[in-house]
């Protein structure tokens, strides 16, 4: 797998909003979570899904804990969500 | 009266479903006039898309139960499944296409479950067509929230030490479970052991037959 030098192990999903098809989960926008595993680079969605010629973004998966994402009502604050998000979308935590 | 929409036993006792009498929606209109002028212009034909049907639904769980029986049985292949499941998924001789797929373990101190909170995908290659639960806002709003409560209602009831990890297959990934082998199964052949592998058990919401 390609390991892109300027990712962090810790990140943040950048809290924006764009219109358009998106696979950055609006629930996780904001949050803080490690890199779980890196899977190497797919067309990026936001071009694929308008029938356009797609980039090719990194993918990492990035593992939250619950306590991350719910705070204080987390049904159990160490269990995690694990998510792909693309790298355009992850920012240094 | 027979028309009384207010019945809905037959004689027999069975509910009826309502006649989709209802207009075709904007989409499905959009879908009949693309694959018509698909037809037409001999992108491809109707025995070429009802093969296709017949191969979705031609896929099952009992796929996904084969490699997991092969990963109980063979810990070299398990140990292969874990690294790529895709790879390993292909070796068995299963069609997957280019899915792109991860396997997750269930040991004695881990629980994973498997959700697509954006829609509904689902590792449909090795497990057919998503249960129509899967696909409900419901499901795919509480399995990131509150996964053990979900848990509960689907009869699975994790202790406190167990820790939870949901994983959202938000993009590229498709994921499988690979269910813990079920205590007392020792003598038991590898087409034995698929039978105790049910799709819930694969997605997370279940676990595996006990063999008793």
């Amino acid at each position: 797998m390609v390991r892109p030098s300027t990712m962090a192990d810790r990140v943040r999903v950048k809290a924006l909003m764009p219109p358009g098809h998106v696979r950055a989960p609006a629930y996780l926008r904001g949050k803080t979570g490690v890199i779980e595993r890196r899977l190497g680079a797919f067309g990026n969605p936001e071009q694929l899904a308008y029938g356009h010629e797609a980039e090719q973004k990194q993918l990492v998966r990035v593992r939250f804990t619950m306590e991350e994402l719910w705070g204080d009502v987390a049904e159990a604050p160490k269990d995690t969500v694990d998510a792909e998000i693309y790298e355009h979308w992850l920012e240094k935590a | 009266m027979p028309h009384d929409h207010h019945d809905h036993l037959s004689p027999s006792g069975h509910p009826y479903r309502q006649d989709n009498d209802g207009p075709l929606t904007y989409w499905q209109q959009m879908e009949i006039a693309v694959r018509e002028l698909l037809i037409e212009k001999g992108v491809t034909t109707p025995s070429e898309i009802a093969a296709q049907i017949d191969a979705m639904d031609a896929r099952s769980p009992a796929n996904g139960a084969a490699v997991v029986a092969r990963a109980w049985v063979d810990p070299e292949f398990k140990v292969r499944l874990l690294a790529d499941a895709s790879a390993a998924s292909r070796e068995m001789g299963f069609d997957i296409g280019p899915l792109n797929l991860i396997a997750v373990e269930n040991t004695e101190n881990t629980h994973n479950l498997i959700v697509c909170t954006l829609c509904s995908c689902y590792p449909r290659n090795l497990l057919g067509l998503p249960p129509d639960w899967y696909k409900t806002r419901e499901y795919r709003s509480r399995a990131v929230r509150e996964p053990r409560a979900v848990l509960r209602e689907f009869g699975v009831d994790l202790p406190d030490s167990m820790q939870v990890r949901v994983h959202d297959s938000t993009a590229d990934m498709r994921y499988i479970v690979l269910p813990a082998r079920p205590a007392g199964t020792d003598g038991m052949t590898e087409v034995a052991l698929a039978d105790l592998v049910t799709r819930d058990s694969m997605i997370g919401t279940g676990l595996p037959r006990t063999s008793g």
